[in-house]
């Protein structure tokens, strides 16, 4: 049948059409990573979401290369132009089942391949040895949190409201009055750091491209997330901002990560915690004298 | 006009009279003027009315958004304060959904759908009258909102952000008020056309030789049906929320923020395939009768449509991929959006094939379906990509998201509504647009459109959260933007010359004739514009193709050489 062998034909030609797509988008990533893959480089999770992204986009463009230029090819080789009939076909069913079988394997090897990489995204590694020391983690049933196999990192807790955040770094020590931020989260890098986000008004979105995901901060939830700032990132700053609407100011809902080293990162804490002893004390001496009936100096 | 009962007593044309039998129980004063348009019950005139109203509302709309490009054309821009931005994008996103897209493919529907049945009127004329002036009502309602404080808490009006505490005023008032007068309208519309399909076809034509067009209609109208119900209790709580002290979306109240996002989305993600169902039906009409060639798989594209619309309806917290949810829920709702690629590319397949071996012609219809081709091929594999959950932990909120739903909405929708407007205008106003300005519309457009959206991918790439109303120095984000903002308004030069096309051709048109362009289904049978009655004679469908049938056996009669080839048989 002349239809079947000008599909064959169209088939055969398809073939090398899409080795080229690929080959073009594999030799061109590298310079133009930055327009056309997600951020990444600030936590394995988000180099592993990019990894991901790419797999589907090599597979998207071999798509796209492949149906454009099926379409293409038959508006140029079939316009009436040409003067030519019209074949009167109604449909065929082997090619029919062809093309819907062959979408759905193309469907379940990227939901394999999804899976496959799923474990490298969602759960957190261990800290390095070189890293912060960290502590173990209180379990937070009924949330969609995932611990380190050590069950150890730092905590800190994420709150957006309207229109900032703010980082409460727990110190292990229930005792004592977590150190606390606003705006710039400081982070020691090799050190799985484990976010648990949440808001105190609306709903908020927490987004640092290059450490990975967005998760939105509801009241009410827990919203887990993690990363682990490589050793070669010290000193970088990370930024970000808020992803979900907020109100008025949604677009100055900012944040950034500081990465710092390990023994940096301790001796920022423990000048934190100093300065809000100091102020913590300060404010009690102030009170004292208010109480007593006196005037402020 | 005579208001009469048009009863034809035989179809068949060995045994039909010269004169159709006419009994006439009263004659009233033919009504003319402004009055024959908003007292009529005629399906036609009501198509017209809803193609017009939304074409108004998706100028306002395009000017909305031709104003955020502009506020987002430069870095730190004060062109609008944060108050009006995210009005402007509220007010954009609202009106081209519930008053451009859903409207305007009832237009099509309530003119045509009767039409390519071989109906004389929808089942429910005078409901259909209500189901217009609901849409209206709902329309002004929301627009009146700019003289009292319009709603700012975006066309998702996620909750607590638009509980009062949070957004007091009219504004997410009218837009509750919005959802549900719009919502009765397509309710109502919904029913109408259910009835109608269901019983009001030309004899022949069984479930099987139904134009894709109407297929897609009944597929609208049934997602109508299982959606709106539920944004409908989503916006009432939300109106008792704000006014009445209850605490259905408040946390501190034993409510739940994510109810209002499962609420929504339940009826949010469906409303994406009800306005693109009834674009694929005029692509299904238009590849066919421009290539010459029935289309490919009449059986398999219905069906596709079908599952299309059942899977659509399963999959809305992909949206809520970044909510704290179980990871379980994550995976069902990722494998159930991929599940859709494959009717999707099922559907995408059969219109290259309906396009493949015809003898295409090159007119401003097939231009805008063909362009929808190639574009929503993009919406789909970046949808593909958006709904693997782990990227749209990267993805969401973003441009990207912004650019994957205006190629599905825009290069989707507007462009099927485009193909549809250039195909069926000299139908309803019984002339021709011009092909000239037509093509040169559609360049400007197709360009105008990829230069403003294909960039944003990578703006959302390289970490530019949505709904923001400035932004920083922050490295090529300031000449994407003006690139994106340079291709708006390409894009709007493009819309503006099919506008002036439109308008000018209803006095300077060629006269189209009952069938300019050699069409496939009933509507071309009658003359352009069809009387009040359509048709005189109904006559009986053998194929999905009845016009071709016609025209074949009217050639072999008068012994015309050039007969086509064999009739379409099904």
């Amino acid at each position: 049948m002349p239809a079947q062998s000008s599909v064959g034909r169209l088939r055969q030609g398809l073939i090398p059409l899409a080795a080229a797509a690929t080959a073009t988008l594999l030799f061109a990533e590298p310079a133009a990573a930055d327009w056309i893959s997600p951020e990444r480089g600030g936590s394995p999770n988000a180099d592993a979401i990019h990894s991901l992204y790419m797999i589907l986009l090599v597979v998207g463009l071999i798509v796209f290369f492949a149906v454009e230029g099926l379409l293409l090819y038959t508006l140029w080789k079939f316009k009436a132009s040409r003067g030519h009939e019209a074949k009167q076909i109604h449909g065929n069913t082997k090619l029919e089942i062809g093309w819907t079988g062959g979408a759905a394997v193309l469907v379940v090897i990227l939901a394999i391949v999804s899976f496959a990489k799923l474990g490298e995204i969602r759960n957190p590694p261990n800290s390095d040895p070189a890293g912060f020391r960290v502590a173990a983690i209180a379990e937070d049933p009924g949330t969609n949190q995932k611990l380190p196999p050590n069950k150890q990192g730092l905590h800190i807790k994420v709150t957006g409201y309207q229109y900032g955040w703010r980082y409460t770094y727990d110190d292990g020590n229930p005792a004592t009055q977590d150190p606390y931020t606003y705006r710039d989260l400081y982070a020691p890098t090799q050190t799985t750091v484990l976010l648990s986000i949440t808001s105190s008004d609306v709903i908020h979105s927490w987004w640092i491209p290059e450490l990975g995901g967005k998760f939105d901060a509801v009241d009410g939830f827990n919203n887990w997330t993690w990363f682990k700032i490589p050793a070669d990132k010290a000193g970088v700053s990370f930024r970000g901002q808020c992803a979900e609407l907020c109100g008025r100011n949604h677009a100055n809902m900012t944040a950034s990560v500081k990465a710092l080293t390990p023994s940096e990162f301790d001796a920022w804490l423990t000048a934190k915690r100093t300065e809000l002893d100091q102020s913590a004390k300060d404010a009690a001496a102030q009170r004292a004298v208010v109480e007593a009936g006196k005037e402020l100096k | 006009m005579a208001a009469a009962d048009v009863t034809t007593t035989k179809t068949t044309e060995q045994t039909l009279p010269k004169v159709p039998l006419l009994t006439a129980h009263s004659v009233e004063q033919e009504v003319t003027g402004w009055r024959s348009w908003v007292l009529t019950t005629d399906h036609k005139k009501i198509g017209i009315m809803y193609i017009v109203a939304a074409l108004v509302f998706f100028v306002l709309g395009g000017v909305e958004a031709l104003l955020i490009r502009l506020q987002l054309g430069t870095p730190d821009n004060t062109l609008l304060d944060p108050q009006t931005y995210n009005a402007m994008f509220t007010m954009h996103g609202t009106t081209m959904v519930f008053l451009f897209v859903i409207p305007i493919m009832a237009g099509f529907g309530n003119y045509f759908a009767p039409l390519q049945i071989g109906a004389r009127d929808m089942a429910f004329p005078k409901l259909n009258g209500l189901s217009f002036w609901f849409y209206m009502a709902g329309g002004v309602v929301f627009y009146s909102s700019l003289f009292f404080g319009a709603p700012e808490a975006a066309w998702t009006t996620y909750a607590p952000l638009s509980d009062d505490a949070y957004t007091p005023g009219f504004g997410t008032d009218a837009w509750i008020f919005l959802v549900h007068l719009t919502g009765i309208s397509s309710l109502v519309g919904a029913v109408n056309f259910v009835v109608t399909i269901a019983n009001m076809r030309a004899p022949g034509m069984g479930w099987g030789r139904m134009p894709i067009f109407v297929w897609t209609i009944l597929i609208y109208s049934v997602m109508l049906i299982i959606a709106l119900p539920v944004i409908a209790v989503g916006a009432t709580l939300l109106l008792t929320d704000r006014h009445f002290g209850t605490n259905f979306y408040d946390v501190t109240g034993g409510g739940d923020p994510l109810l209002w996002q499962h609420l929504f989305w339940f009826f949010g993600h469906p409303e994406v395939y009800i306005m693109i169902i009834p674009g694929f039906g005029i692509i299904s009409e238009v590849l066919p009768v421009f290539s010459r060639k029935p289309i490919f798989g009449y059986k398999a594209v219905a069906a596709a449509t079908a599952s299309i619309a059942f899977l659509g309806t399963l999959v809305w917290a992909h949206h809520m991929f970044t909510t704290p949810s179980p990871t379980a829920v994550l995976v069902f709702f990722m494998i159930g959006s991929f599940l859709i690629g494959v009717p999707t590319g099922v559907k995408i397949f059969n219109w290259i094939f309906t396009l493949y071996q015809g003898a295409i012609e090159f007119k401003t219809p097939l231009l805008f379906a063909v362009g929808f081709l190639s574009m929503f091929l993009i919406g789909g594999i970046s949808g593909i990509v958006l709904a693997t959950f782990p990227i749209d932990w990267q993805l969401h909120d973003s441009y990207f998201v912004v650019a994957h739903f205006h190629y599905v909405l825009v290069g989707g929708a507007m462009f099927s509504i485009a193909s549809g407007i250039y195909y069926w205008y000299p139908k309803m106003t019984g002339r021709m647009m011009s092909e000239t300005l037509g093509k040169w519309s559609f360049w400007f457009m197709f360009v105008g459109f990829n230069i403003t959206f294909l960039i944003q991918h990578s703006l959302g790439l390289d970490g530019m959260p949505r709904r923001i109303y400035e932004y920083g120095d922050i490295g090529n984000w300031g000449t994407w933007n003006l690139i994106s903002t340079i291709g708006s308004f390409v894009l709007g030069i493009g819309l503006l010359l099919s506008f002036i096309n439109g308008y000018r051709s209803l006095k300077n048109g060629a006269i189209a004739g009952p069938d300019p362009w050699r069409g496939n289904t009933l509507e071309w049978f009658i003359p352009s514009p069809p009387p009040v009655n359509n048709f005189d004679v109904v006559p009986t469908v053998r194929s999905v193709e009845p016009l071709k049938d016609i025209r074949q056996e009217v050639a072999s009669r008068s012994g015309a050489a050039e007969a086509a080839p064999e009739p379409a048989a099904h």
